[in-house]
């Protein structure tokens, strides 16, 4: 009797410390059934200012993938006591136990950031059968966020930078969206967290420091033996105009269009490692695209932006003509404006 | 009881398998859509009858499911307000049958399938019912990169490019299907082992094409037998949106076969297409020139017992194929028409015998081959009217067999 109590107490003595020592639910993480509430994977200290546990590190990608000009909060965890491994500047090999966390949100007109309107919580969770991916919507009253499986409508606003409020018909994607861009080898894998779209300095609560240096700092990842080149930031200036667009359409369309993902029948690559001038679409004639031709023959026509199948593409709000595919209600006019520029200087 | 039939009803036959029953109602499309996602293999998702209005792209990635209507003209999913989604319904997952239903007006493709395993369409429909416009979408069914397809039973009408549109897969049949009123009726392009017979194909620019293009995941289309099928009054005008290969399609074609080896054709009734009835062409566009592992020659073409009558009452001159064959070929459109072209080589020294083409039995037909050279030469005169030359053994190609899983076969 005794010994039973005493070792009763032992138990709740270890599950006190393991709660001290992780506030993430891990069991939650790896469970084949979705809690309902985002706030039940222990993620965040305040989760509707999304402020992060301990453990939970925020990031940021150098040149991200748009997304209707919404704002995203990534983070990153790791399992205490083990680490991500590099794989030739691709995507971290994440142990099994990592989540990435994306919260979408828009900010709220002539306010500061800390007023926001979030949208919808990601996670990519790495579950022993692989990645998993599920999404939380955030309700009206902001402090909670619901486990949505079939998608979702939400109509929102955005305000441009001259605070203009544009409409937005935002849709939440749906758990076999989340795969088709995520689908690399008919395996669903994590794009962003690449070591090349990770490598700059960032400001942290304690200073600024690089990313891939605080990774490793707190042991997310193992010791880099790699020589890692970064993207370019498709937004700098300094950067040339070639390493700038195809960074932007590295992250934009790559996952896709890259002859392991999901838009390999179309024979056209826009993934950063494609080198053959045709794949990436210079004079290379549409093979399935029907009216999203708009009328032209090539995907690239060099120094004739508007003879361009792929920026006709990129400008258009038509579902069957848009790319990307999903993702996007609005056109991203930045990326258009750096398409435009890279195909007119082509030769 | 009616009431409870417009919520979710969730009926468990045994362990194994449910069927997800769904009616029309307000939110419908996400109810359609949740059941896509959670059914477990092995399930049914049956649309009762009457109209969906959908707005959003559907999509199903759960292996071994029956996603079933209660017949094309009943169950209609309604797509003429769809605000997302490149097609109505994407399937990429394996051992999937979808069964009597219609989608329409989809703004990009009716139904398209991406790496499936075992991908059964029977009696489905998918129309934009405006009738021909370059502002349909491109596709009505359209497997790709898929093995093991079976069509059987479908309607494909108003199509911007291909009303059925098999592409890059592998093991194929299309069957009992009727095709009409789009650009290609029925095109099978860079696949392997396709057997497409018992079909319509009628009133399109193009009834049946066998195409194969270059720089693609999958290449060098081989092995299809095209028999048994009605390919008749072929006469709509090209409204593909301008950009596409099948712009080039002169209206009223019966059958094209561009670039494929071992193609059999046979026991087809072909008759008044306006341009012709059977054109074998090679891609002989410049990107061929530089394509890696890419033939752009037709190779083992085989054509006999058919019955070709009628052709080319009205040839559609806006298409320069069809401007040529019309010059060349005066007063009289061949049935048959082959553009000669081949590596120069072989132009010069002939064809190896296993890659000729062999015409047999086609009843009172007629026939034109360009000889290329004394064409490229402007000799008066280059072409060969007669198919006795043509003349050869016919080497039967293999049937395709599909099996279905036994919960399919009833």
């Amino acid at each position: 009797m005794t010994e039973r109590f005493i070792s009763k107490i032992f138990i709740c003595f270890l599950c006190l410390s393991f709660n001290v020592y992780s506030s993430v639910n891990e069991e939650a993480i790896l469970s084949d059934n979705y809690p309902s509430k985002l706030s039940e994977y222990g993620f965040f200290s305040n989760q509707a200012k999304q402020i992060p546990e301990a453990e939970i590190l925020p990031y940021s990608l150098i040149t991200p993938l748009f997304s209707d000009y919404a704002d995203k909060n990534r983070f990153v965890y790791v399992p205490q006591g083990q680490t991500a491994e590099y794989q030739n500047n691709e995507v971290f090999k994440f142990p099994i136990g990592s989540v990435l966390i994306k919260t979408f949100s828009y900010k709220k007109i002539n306010s500061n950031d800390s007023q926001r309107t979030l949208i919808e919580t990601r996670l990519l969770l790495n579950k022993k059968s692989g990645w998993d991916a599920v999404t939380y919507v955030w309700n009206k009253d902001q402090d909670e966020a619901y486990l949505s499986i079939a998608g979702k409508t939400v109509l929102t606003e955005y305000f441009d930078d001259s605070d203009t409020p544009i409409n937005i018909r935002y849709r939440v994607p749906n758990k076999n969206q989340c795969k088709e861009c995520h689908l690399k080898n008919d395996t669903l894998v994590p794009i962003g967290p690449k070591p090349r779209n990770l490598n700059r300095i960032v400001h942290y609560s304690d200073g600024p420091m690089n990313q891939l240096l605080k990774w490793e700092a707190m042991n997310l990842t193992a010791k880099n033996h790699e020589e890692i080149t970064s993207v370019a930031d498709f937004t700098n200036a300094n950067e040339s105009l070639d390493k700038r667009a195809r960074a932007y359409l590295d992250i934009n369309c790559g996952h896709c269009h890259s002859k392991t993902g999901s838009a390999n029948t179309t024979g056209l690559y826009l993934n950063l490692n494609e080198t053959n001038k045709k794949s990436i679409g210079i004079f290379k004639p549409p093979v399935a695209a029907g009216r999203a031709t708009g009328t032209f023959k090539y995907s690239i026509v060099p120094g004739h932006p508007d003879q361009s199948i792929l920026l006709y593409r990129m400008i258009s709000g038509e579902p069957d003509i848009m790319m990307p595919e999903s993702g996007r209600a609005i056109a991203h006019q930045e990326g258009i404006d750096l398409i435009r520029e890279w195909i007119t200087a082509m030769e | 009881m009616r009431i409870i039939f417009t919520i979710f009803l969730f009926i468990s036959f045994d362990a194994q398998s449910d069927v997800f029953i769904i009616p029309p109602s307000d939110n419908a499309q996400e109810r359609i859509q949740e059941a896509l996602i959670l059914a477990q293999p092995g399930d049914e998702i049956h649309l009762i009858s009457g109209v969906y209005k959908i707005e959003d792209g559907l999509s199903l990635d759960v292996d071994n499911i029956l996603f079933s209507g209660e017949g094309h003209d009943k169950t209609i999913l309604d797509f003429t307000d769809q605000m997302t989604g490149a097609q109505g319904l994407l399937v990429t997952s394996n051992e999937v049958m979808l069964k009597d239903f219609a989608i329409i007006n989809t703004k990009g493709d009716g139904i398209k399938t991406i790496g499936s395993e075992g991908i059964y369409f029977i009696n489905l429909r998918t129309e934009w019912t405006g009738g021909p416009d370059s502002s349909n979408g491109a596709y009505g069914l359209y497997p790709v990169q898929s093995k093991n397809v079976l069509i059987d039973g479908c309607i494909a009408i108003g199509a911007s490019d291909a009303g059925i549109y098999v592409g890059q897969s592998e093991n194929i049949i299309v069957r009992n299907s009727r095709a009409e009123f789009n650009v290609a009726g029925i095109e099978i392009e860079n696949s392997y082992y396709a057997d497409v017979y018992n079909n319509i194909a009628q009133h399109n620019t193009g009834g049946i094409l066998v195409f194969d293009l270059p720089d693609l995941p999958q290449q060098g289309g081989h092995h299809v037998r095209v028999f048994s099928n009605q390919i008749l009054n072929n006469d709509t005008d090209n409204f593909a949106p301008e950009g596409n290969i099948v712009g080039e399609v002169p209206r009223g074609t019966g059958i094209i076969i561009m670039a494929n080896s071992n193609v059999e054709i046979f026991d087809n009734d072909i008759s008044g297409n306006e341009t012709m009835n059977i054109a074998i062409v090679s891609y002989s566009y410049e990107e061929a020139i530089d394509a890696t592992d890419y033939y752009p020659h037709p190779r083992a073409i085989q054509i006999h017992d058919n019955r070709l009558s009628n052709s080319g009452s009205n040839p559609d001159m806006d298409k320069e194929i069809a401007a040529i064959v019309k010059g060349l070929a005066k007063q009289t459109m061949p049935d048959i028409f082959w553009d000669g072209v081949l590596p120069f080589t072989q132009m010069v020294f002939g064809q190896p015998n296993e890659d000729r083409l062999v015409l047999m039995d086609n009843v009172n037909s007629s026939f034109m081959a360009i000889k290329p050279i004394q064409y490229m030469l402007s000799i008066p005169n280059p072409v060969t009217r007669d198919s006795i030359d043509f003349r050869g053994n016919i080497n039967p190609l293999d049937a395709v067999k599909i099996d279905l899983p036994s919960r399919y076969n009833d």
